[in-house]
């Protein structure tokens, strides 16, 4: 039972996972990852880490992706791209050597001996008290640290997000954009009426 | 009977073959940071496999932290997108190489 489960679950990881790569559209890529991230999270359970299985669904596919699929609502269009300058024996070594890494790990680890898996005694194994504690006594120095990264990534998110080029275009950028807009005219047109009476003004007063 | 741990180590290698083929082969940088996910995760599959191997939780600690670690690279990439998105730029990363020398 747990053999067919785990080869449903692997399957449909590595075929989301080719989807993710060879969808053209990065909205179907994205949907795809949600669905290998769901097939592994049923892989961990069976590996009793229910903890990390909750986890993944909730931090993946509950904010990362959410994150990842505004993004590229706002990118848009623009994230499609035409062809490229890559020439094609680039593409074939590219899949080649990502072909003879995945030979080369399977081969290995099937011909490795790594022994009898530990038993497992009670049912905390895996569980949040578990991996709690871990956290709270072993592991608190990068727990720490980890969230000062996550502080600092929010923060780096910010200023690349909303620093440098304004938001909007300033009023001017538009006027200047826009060209033929009212305001633009009306402004042109105020500053000549202006710069008209700046000329006529001396030439009145001397006579 | 349950899997063996060397299906569980096969099937996150393959994984992160596939995703290293998409970092190489895509363009977009939006899909490059996808397939980052997908090797990150198969990597996470692994330190999993071996915690249940040797029956102790810090495996899975360790894929806790590595899960931290990807939402912090995944902000930052997503806000370099936004910033190359804001200023015009083309989103691919083979014309992206101003700091290639």
């Amino acid at each position: 039972m747990e053999l067919v489960v785990f080869f449903v679950a692997a399957g449909a990881a590595i075929a989301t996972a080719v989807a993710v790569v060879a969808q053209k559209n990065p909205f179907v890529s994205a949907l795809a990852l949600l669905g290998n991230l769901a097939s592994l999270a049923a892989l961990m359970l069976l590996l009793q880490a229910q903890f990390l299985a909750a986890a993944q669904i909730i931090v993946y596919a509950g904010a990362i992706m959410v994150m990842f699929l505004f993004v590229i609502a706002y990118v848009g269009p623009r994230s499609e791209i035409g062809p490229g300058t890559r020439k094609p024996w680039q593409v074939v070594l590219a899949i080649i050597a990502a072909a003879l890494i995945a030979i080369e790990i399977v081969v290995v680890v099937f011909s490795a001996n790594f022994g009898e898996p530990a038993s497992i005694d009670g049912s905390t194994f895996g569980g949040p008290a578990e991996i709690g504690q871990a956290l709270m006594t072993n592991y608190l120095l990068a727990f720490e640290i980890v969230s000062v990264i996550l502080f600092m990534a929010a923060v780096a998110g910010v200023v690349f997000g909303a620093g440098g080029r304004p938001l909007r275009l300033s009023t001017e950028e538009v006027l200047v954009k826009e060209g033929e807009s009212a305001e633009a005219r009306r402004r042109q047109a105020s500053r000549a009426a202006l710069d008209a009476a700046r000329d006529a003004q001396p030439g009145e007063g001397a006579q | 009977m349950t899997p063996a741990l060397p299906l569980y180590l096969a099937v996150s290698g393959i994984l992160f073959a596939i995703g290293l083929a998409g970092v190489l082969l895509r363009r977009s940088p939006l899909t490059i940071l996808l397939s980052l996910e997908i090797m990150l995760n198969s990597v996470n599959l692994t330190l999993v496999a071996f915690s249940r191997q040797v029956g102790g939780s810090d495996g899975q600690v360790f894929a806790l932290v590595v899960i931290g670690i990807a939402a912090a690279e995944v902000v930052i990439g997503l806000g370099l997108v936004i910033a190359m998105t804001r200023r015009q730029m083309v989103l691919d990363t083979d014309e992206l190489r101003t700091l290639s020398g």
